[in-house]
């Protein structure tokens, strides 16, 4: 009595390689065999430890960016929001300095303080872009311009240091390690993996990928929108107060120059990583791929001579388009098979 | 009548022996049709009788599998993409193609203005927007722009642009299935000064009424033949629904069991207002099901919007198994055992670009939850129940949805919906765009439901579909209730007579039967 199309019930799967899954870790392959193969010092164990160290920050925010970016939305106030947070930590426990003395619960009060920012922060911009129905790219745009006046205004336009009591007890979070591992990758370690599993184990991720890839159908789901959205938004934040955490340690300051152009790179993590921009599609490992092809970049200009340094943004925004052209070609691919 | 009607003229634009299919599937048999200049040709018929093929293939937007059309006396092949505007003949579409930010003047000579040396003309463009305005006895600003003006003014602007490219058949999908009564007359009075003028309308429609005041000719389609050309004047609204309609109900649909006398009322409905609908009242018995039929725009869907909480109700009560439910959003009344499966299944119902697991549990999420993390393997295990329960067939449940065929999305969707357990649900055209062979499956599936003691609403633009399937029979007409039928009342005939607005009103107390 049918007269369907003939789909076989269900064919064996076969072995596929999926080049969008495969593809941001072979071009981090390549990067790493290109960068040992122009100086071998780029594998010492203290050049690996660098590296890593150093993608953490843009690492531990692009994670929160992938829940943001995967439920359709964008937000581009992080790297204002680092400084700005920044800042507040080294005022806050400047003032405790002043009060009571340098001790551990001065950090411990710095550190709190940052969590409640970040949260707070998230939590603004989501709900300007969910309640207020504001484009979140018009909501963060705001926003990243209110965080950077701030910690301008707050530094007199200069830098603000950290008391010297206070930043010697801090000091360990950024520059100790554990297990040979510094406390920055450890951090970025557990974020990650709570992302990945958030992403893909709970209904949390589901939802995320339910939104960004169709609100309607969302809608007509009984999932609550906006809630979820709201939520991606406040886990942008926490990770913005994570790796600020880490952040404040390695310099013991924060000025108008504290994480400049931060939003682009994490949001460039996240493409490199596989996760589509529109929404509906988000994955972690990639974006801690992507966070490490980006560090690396950097890492083996400054090793090796034939580029300039100096054109290692150059070099990072030609990796990004030639990601999401990639990605965009495989896209399209897709649907042409479709129809 | 104008006068320019009389069979002398020859035609302007005929089409002769004209059949299209799309891939396999033909829409419409050798279809004869002509207009001659100063007539109104109504085209009527139900929903896919093919009405919007036949215009489009007059318009060049289509290209006919085979056949001829003949424009001024000439053998023509119609340039596609609206190119034929350039020769006399312009669609208006049901959805106003305007840019909103556009002003009046800007919009009508879209794509042809005035220019000299590269620079806009637009004293110039005004100007002469102005003058055709005028000669319309419209009173519009050229300068307004689009988005501050009603849909009737919109509609204006659309046939001033239609006069200014000289047009000489202007053709409109339901010009009027969005205008207010008085909106109307104005309407008719434009399209009575065009004829005067000798400027050919073809114009589909549903509103019978409308039909005889207006069109000279009226030609019926149905299944894609072409059933006749007839003058109004030979006509009432009745001969027309009973041309319409007139198939035999074929074994497609399961016998009907009719719920006991005494069984619960699992949903009761009074006086229910939301935005386009208002006084909506019912009840729904379990083992029930209640056809909801009703042109499109006559506000079907939306009670089933206001009554699961996915848009505001405005005033009345909804009543869940003697409970009054007050549901402010979807996953509440899903809490409470009703369902509603959209009609739009790619906008609305799945997640195209997902796999079928994550699709047949996006509603039903919480249940395969086990510590707070997602349990795969019940994942699966529903995926496999569905699959034999309602015949889903996919190569691999990792294929996107987008991929399966309409009929495979459909049953996907049901089961999706079924996996809530609801003991009311409400299925919004559950047959829309797929092959007969899934429908009667769907019609079995709906069946057994109900026999198994839920009680079902289905909204639906096929008469057929409602007729064969439901104990009794809402007609809504314009966001209203025109009539309840029951036993052998539910027929095509009565159902277009009240959805048409011949009929009014049933009696009071059968609406709460």
């Amino acid at each position: 009595m049918t007269v369907s199309v003939p789909e076989a019930h269900k064919a064996p799967k076969g072995f596929r390689i999926d080049l969008k899954t495969a593809g941001p870790l072979l071009a981090l392959v390549l990067l790493i065999i290109l960068g040992y193969s122009l100086n071998p010092a780029f594998l010492n164990e203290g050049n690996v430890t660098n590296l890593l160290t150093r993608s953490a920050f843009i690492g531990i925010i692009a994670v929160g960016a992938t829940f943001v970016i995967t439920a359709g939305g964008i937000d581009l106030s992080v790297g204002s929001m680092a400084a700005f947070i920044a800042g507040m930590m080294i005022l806050i426990m400047n003032a405790a300095v002043d009060s009571w003395g340098a001790s551990l619960a001065t950090v411990l009060l710095g550190i709190g303080c940052s969590l409640i920012l970040g949260i707070g922060a998230g939590f603004i911009n989501g709900f300007l872009t969910t309640k207020a129905k504001i484009e979140a790219f018009i909501v963060t745009l705001g926003t990243m311009g209110i965080y950077r006046s701030l910690i301008t205004y707050f530094a007199d336009g200069g830098t603000l240091s950290l008391n010297n009591g206070a930043r010697e007890i801090y000091r360990p979070v950024y520059y100790d390690s554990f297990l040979r591992i510094p406390y920055p990758v450890w951090v970025f370690i557990i974020v990650a993996v709570i992302g990945w599993i958030l992403m893909n184990r709970t209904a949390f991720g589901r939802y995320c990928m339910a939104i960004g890839s169709n609100e309607q159908v969302a809608r007509y789901s009984a999932i609550k929108v906006d809630r979820i959205r709201t939520w991606t938004y406040v886990l942008q934040g926490l990770c913005v107060s994570l790796a600020t955490i880490i952040y404040v340690p390695r310099l013991g300051s924060a000025s108008s120059a504290t994480g400049v152009l931060w939003e682009l790179e994490a949001i460039a993590a996240v493409i490199i990583g596989g996760t589509v921009l529109k929404g509906g599609f988000g994955r972690i490992g990639g974006t801690v791929i992507g966070a490490l092809i980006l560090t690396a970049i950097g890492n083996i200009l400054n090793l090796t001579d034939i580029i300039s340094n100096y054109l290692n943004g150059a070099v990072q925004g030609i990796i990004i388009v030639a990601a999401v052209y990639l990605q965009r070609g495989s896209l399209t691919s897709k649907r042409k098979k479709a129809e | 009548m104008s006068e320019g009607a009389g069979a002398a003229v020859p035609p302007i634009l005929s089409a002769h022996r004209i059949s299209k299919s799309f891939g396999e599937i033909p829409v419409l048999f050798s279809i004869d049709f002509d207009i001659r200049p100063g007539e109104v040709h109504a085209i009527i018929g139900e929903n896919g009788a093919g009405k919007s093929t036949l215009i489009k293939i007059l318009s060049g937007l289509e290209q006919p599998t085979s056949g001829t059309i003949t424009y001024q006396g000439q053998q023509v092949t119609l340039p596609p993409n609206g190119e034929a505007a350039a020769l006399g003949i312009v669609v208006i579409h049901q959805e106003l193609l305007l840019a909103e930010h556009l002003t009046v003047a800007d919009s009508i000579f879209l794509g042809r203005e005035m220019q000299s040396g590269g620079f806009l003309k637009l004293r110039k463009m005004r100007a002469a927007a102005r003058t055709i305005l005028d000669t319309l006895h419209v009173n519009l600003d050229p300068d307004a722009r689009i988005n501050t003006l009603s849909v009737a003014d919109k509609q204006m602007v659309e046939i001033a642009k239609a006069i200014s490219q000289d047009a000489r058949v202007i053709i409109m999908d339901e010009p009027t299935a969005v205008l207010s009564v008085a909106e109307t007359r104005t309407f008719f009075e434009q399209i009575r000064r065009l004829t005067a003028q000798g400027v050919a309308i073809v114009f589909i429609s549903h509103k019978l009424d409308e039909i005889m005041e207006l069109a000279d000719r009226v030609t019926v389609l149905r299944d894609g033949q072409l059933i006749a050309t007839v003058g109004t004047e030979n006509l009432t609204p009745d001969s027309i629904a009973q041309m319409m309609v007139g198939r035999e109900l074929s074994n497609l649909y399961p016998p009907k069991h009719e719920p006991d006398v005494d069984s619960e009322v699992m949903l009761s409905v009074r006086d229910l207002s939301a935005p386009g609908i208002s006084g909506i009242s019912f009840d729904l018995k379990r083992g029930e099901i209640l056809g909801f039929a009703g042109l499109i725009g006559s506000g079907r869907t939306a009670v089933a919007e206001a009554i699961v909480g996915l848009t505001k109700k405005t005033s009345g009560s909804v009543t869940l198994k003697g409970q009054t439910s007050d549901f402010t959003d979807v996953s509440k009344s899903v809490a409470a055992g009703l369902a509603y499966m959209t009609k739009d299944r790619k906008g609305r119902g799945l997640l195209l670009n997902a796999g079928l697991t994550p699709n047949l549990t996006l509603l039903t999420l919480n249940k395969h939850l086990k510590n707070g993390f997602l349990d795969g393997s019940s994942e699966t295990k529903a995926l496999e129940r569905a699959v034999r329960r309602f015949d889903i067939r996919a190569r691999d449940p990792s294929v996107p949805v987008g991929k399966l065929s309409g009929g495979n999305q459909q049953k996907l969707m049901l089961g999706k919906t079924m996996e809530s357990e609801p003991d009311i649900v409400i299925m919004d055209e559950p047959t829309r765009g797929i092959d007969v062979g899934t429908k009667q499956q769907i019609y079995h599936i709906i069946a057994a439901l109900a026999a198994e003691g839920k009680a079902i609403i289905v909204i639906s633009s096929e008469m057929q579909e409602v007729i064969g399937l439901s104990h009794r029979v809402v007609v809504m007409r314009q966001g209203r209730m025109a009539g309840m039928l029951e036993g052998a009342e539910i027929t095509e005939a009565e159902i277009m007579r009240y959805a048409a607005g011949i009929k009014q009103g049933g009696e009071d107390d059968r609406l709460s039967a």
